[in-house]
């Protein structure tokens, strides 16, 4: 394991951008392209680099199959909980406008929030799938 | 020019179709789709879609492409010879190309204005997004504010798809052999620990005794539990 240095300095060099990247996407998904979904793709693709570079061990040791895991069911949860101010103010689930006098920040929140929801789900499920093949594998 | 780029990467697009049905090496094969994948999100490009280029690219020629390998090293890298007669599905293929081709010219021009997917809700989502919510990106709108009930449902859906590939994957059974092969070959410390603390307990009981004594006095005490092979290294 010697041979791949320099693909192993360039993963080391690029991650930290991969996930600023998947983040901008997700913050930024209101004035350009992206979102939850891409973003959390993108993010599980780090990790994904990490493993096949480094390795499965190094990779769990950093996220454990169990976060990983977590993170699927926990994405939905964030969604629905996201949800939940609208409803218990009088105005209906999934209402954003209960988070901020403002409506239009009032909608960025809410979007931004139910988002985040969906980035872990995706995060999870990827990275969790990609767990599975590994962990089955010879 | 957008025109040339349009017929070039469409051209590209049958080529490589052609090259996934002729190519027999399964890892070609998976290759040739993250290609076809990276060109379909350049296509999307074309269509001012930038978020669909941008979850094509991701999805289907990033992760789709990483699983699909993880499963082919899961199974043999050729593609089998196939096992029946091939004269039913080539008729249901040829019979479903002919109705493809023949809806081909029913369709709108390609990237077209009027087409009718663009006739029904989107001009009232594009002339209201801006005002009803504030926000400027009009997928976003649409997906996460108008249509929050059914993303909603897309997320339970990943999680739902999720859960299922997992349960396939790691939630049967394998049969027994590769498992002790796997335990042995990689948990020598978990075996260790267990014949020294079988030997503990024996210089306890007896006094101080030869190790190889231990070893065999351990194999037969623990005889009841499975892992034979962890007294005689």
């Amino acid at each position: 394991m010697t041979f791949d240095l320099i693909l192993r300095i360039t993963t080391k060099l690029l991650m930290p951008f991969m996930l600023v990247f998947a983040l901008y996407v997700h913050f930024h998904g209101d004035y350009g392209p992206g979102g939850g979904f891409q973003a959390g793709v993108i993010a599980a693709g780090m990790v994904i680099l990490y493993a096949i570079v480094f390795g499965k061990r190094t990779a769990l040791r950093a996220v454990p199959t169990g976060v990983a895991n977590a993170m699927v069911p926990l994405g939905v949860f964030i969604y629905l909980v996201a949800g939940l101010p609208g409803l218990f103010g009088g105005r209906g689930f999934l209402d954003y406008s209960v988070y901020h006098e403002n409506h239009a920040k009032a909608q960025e929140w809410g979007i931004i929030a139910i988002e985040i929801g969906v980035l872990v789900s995706v995060a999870g499920t990827m990275i969790s799938m990609f767990y599975a093949f590994i962990a089955r594998g010879r | 020019m957008i025109a040339l780029i349009t017929m070039t990467l469409l051209t590209l697009l049958a080529a490589i179709t052609v090259a996934i049905i002729v190519q027999r090496s399964m890892f070609g094969v998976v290759i040739l789709a993250g290609v076809y994948s990276f060109l379909m999100a350049t296509v999307m490009l074309l269509l001012d879609a930038p978020d669909v280029a941008m979850t094509e690219a991701s999805v289907g020629a990033g992760v789709s492409t990483v699983l699909l390998l993880s499963a082919l090293h899961l199974c043999k890298p050729r593609e089998m010879a196939p096992v029946g007669s091939v004269a039913i599905p080539l008729m249901v293929s040829l019979i479903i190309g002919a109705a493809l081709i023949y809806g081909t010219p029913g369709l709108s021009k390609f990237g077209a204005e009027n087409a009718a997917i663009h006739q029904h809700v989107a001009p009232y989502y594009l002339e209201n997004s801006l005002r009803d919510m504030g926000v400027k990106n009009v997928v976003t709108t649409v997906l996460a504010s108008y249509r929050a009930f059914d993303t909603l449902g897309e997320v339970t859906v990943v999680f739902a798809a999720g859960i299922g590939v997992m349960m396939l994957l790691r939630g049967a059974p394998r049969d027994p052999t590769p498992r002790e092969d796997e335990t042995d070959s990689d948990g020598g410390s978990g075996d260790e620990t267990d014949a020294d603390l079988a030997e503990r307990e024996d210089d306890a009981a007896a006094g101080t005794t030869a190790t190889t004594a231990a070893a065999d006095t351990s194999t037969s005490s623990t005889g009841t539990t499975p892992p034979q092979s962890s007294g005689s290294p």
